[in-house]
């Protein structure tokens, strides 16, 4: 990619202090983001929450975010104090969280916490926010916008809550989003509507999108690159419609490990893990 | 013979307008030995039956059969020795201040057997867990070690059936395998009866020989295991099951 990447993250590592001397849950993971669907896949445990949390510097002390470089185009994000990331979060850089029971304010009306952001982040008067917000949850798919804007958050299924945390996230029109397992507390069928709503507004405005999973075939088929991460570190970088070709056999061991409809057989690959993969340095996913 | 029948099974909560009806006149059987899935969304009712079978759901009509037995009211000791269950979150289903050894005691002496001891290291070495996890408590335990705890547990009475509801759901991919590898070892050492609910066809046809497929209360489809590899449906929603369990396909929303 010739084009000056979005985001570009050198040497990132997240520590925690515990009694046992520190932890470090990310472990030097250096990558870049264009204007691409870029997937993190892990497991529980190996970081990938953590490297988008980090990115956004929502690591609470005594939690420390530290990295070479961490650069949102020319702005070196370590370097801003608390009150000009509060401009960078929800206006470049936005987040979508797993589950919307748990982002939405529940005792304020879905119309009032789209409007605040808005307002918040332009200064925009009531009445162009209120307009903006119609427009957001429409691109969203939600067909009667007016009804929802009045609604409290414990009236919207699973499905409808997590496209209001969308259009909540998208109305600041920013450069990147961060989407941490957006779909994993939705039903199937929920889940490809809302991908699909994802997968458009990163077309049509030209955004950059971190897509963390767990779940490989979706990162396959849904992502343009994939970062598997373990242990806090990149083990293997690829293209995502080439995953099944993965090489690293943690990769390979995680893909063995899903039952499959068309290869069946009476036991599933177990993965053995290798003490060796914690030492081997993080892969790089600069482009 | 088939170990558990369910014949125009009513589940229902709630009276008058604020009645809710789960499970909608679902009939199927299940083969002895056999294992059986049901899939659906939430709120399909899935859940629903097993919590129903087990007794945990008051409000019921229709037929429910196990073996020669027609369920009542009210679940005896010999059902829950027939008939165990095996629930969908570890970090819930334990509790946190018992160890392992006194969860599978308890159920061992609720269930009258005497040589409580030599049966706890047994049950430990059925599910993969050496005795050295026997005085440990869920807090030190992982998520799938957890779950063997269940199973475990499950497995005490000696039952020939396990309701398996989302028994992996909370495990990752790879602890997911050793989990559903371990169940399908015991089904066959055992001779045990499965009946499973699970929102993931993969896991479903991996398991299963045969499945329902749920959506609003009632079942809109039965599949065979061989169906389901052949991605053969009618109901279009299993259709959109079907391919949502191979990723995301963005020409599949038009089906939803």
């Amino acid at each position: 990619m010739s084009e000056k990447p979005l985001l570009d993250i050198e040497d990132l590592t997240v520590t925690f202090p515990t009694r046992q001397g520190d932890f470090q849950a990310v472990r030097g993971v250096s990558f870049t983001l264009g204007r691409e669907r870029l997937g993190i896949v892990g497991e529980s445990g190996s970081g990938k929450s953590m490297t988008g949390r980090a990115i956004l510097r929502l690591i609470r002390p005594p939690g420390r975010v530290e990295a070479g470089k961490l650069a949102l185009g020319g702005t070196d994000l370590l370097k801003l104090s608390e009150r000009e990331m509060q401009k960078i979060r929800g206006q470049r850089i936005s987040m979508v969280m797993q589950d919307p029971k748990f982002s939405l304010n529940p005792v304020m009306r879905i119309g009032d916490q789209i409007m605040e952001i808005y307002r918040f982040h332009t200064g925009a008067g009531k009445r162009a926010a209120y307009e903006k917000a119609i427009e957001m949850l429409e691109a969203v798919s939600i067909r009667d916008p007016e009804r929802v804007m009045r609604a409290y958050p414990h009236e919207m299924s699973g499905g409808m809550g997590q496209r209001i945390m969308i259009a909540m996230m998208m109305v600041t029109e920013p450069d990147i989003l961060i989407a941490d397992e957006p779909t994993s507390a939705l039903d199937v069928s929920v889940q490809t509507q809302v991908l699909s709503i994802m997968d458009r507004l990163v077309r049509e405005r030209g955004m950059g999108l971190i897509f963390i999973s767990h779940d490989l075939n979706l990162v396959a088929s849904f992502c343009d690159r994939v970062l598997i991460m373990y242990a806090g570190k990149i083990v293997e970088v690829c293209d995502a419609d080439r995953l099944h070709e993965a090489r690293h056999p943690y990769t390979r061991g995680l893909l063995g490990s899903l039952p499959r409809l068309d290869e069946p057989r009476r036991h599933l690959e177990v993965l053995k893990r290798d003490p060796a993969w914690l030492d081997a340095p993080s892969v790089s996913g600069r482009q | 013979m088939s170990r558990l029948a369910f014949r125009d099974l009513c589940v229902w909560f709630g009276e008058g307008e604020g009645r809710v009806d789960a499970v909608k006149h679902a009939t199927f059987e299940v083969p002895s030995g056999a294992s059986f899935g049901l899939v659906g969304e939430s709120g399909s009712g899935k859940s629903t039956i097993l919590r129903a079978l087990m007794g945990l759901a008051p409000n019921w009509s229709g037929e429910m059969v196990v073996g020669e037995r027609r369920l009542g009211a009210k679940r005896d000791r010999a059902f829950y020795k027939e008939v165990q269950m095996v629930f969908q979150d570890p970090y819930a289903s334990l509790h946190p201040r018992h160890s392992v050894d006194q969860v599978l005691s308890e159920v061992l002496k609720l269930h009258g057997f005497s040589d409580i001891d030599r049966r706890v290291n047994a049950l430990l070495a059925d599910v993969g867990l050496g005795p050295g996890y026997r005085f440990r408590y869920p807090h030190q335990l992982s998520g799938g070690q957890r779950q063997r705890v269940a199973i475990a547990r499950a497995l005490a009475p000696e039952p020939s059936v396990l309701l398996l509801d989302e028994p992996t759901s909370a495990l990752d991919v790879s602890v997911q395998a050793e989990v559903l590898n371990l169940l399908t070892d015991l089904r066959e050492e055992h001779g045990l009866t499965y009946l499973m609910v699970s929102h993931d066809l993969a896991v479903i046809a991996h398991m299963c020989e045969a499945t329902a497929v749920m959506q609003n209360g009632e079942i809109v489809e039965m599949l065979s295991v061989e169906d389901m590899r052949a991605m053969r449906a009618g109901h279009p929603y299993t259709r959109h099951l079907l391919e949502s369990a191979s990723g995301y396909n963005p020409n599949a929303e038009q089906m939803a």
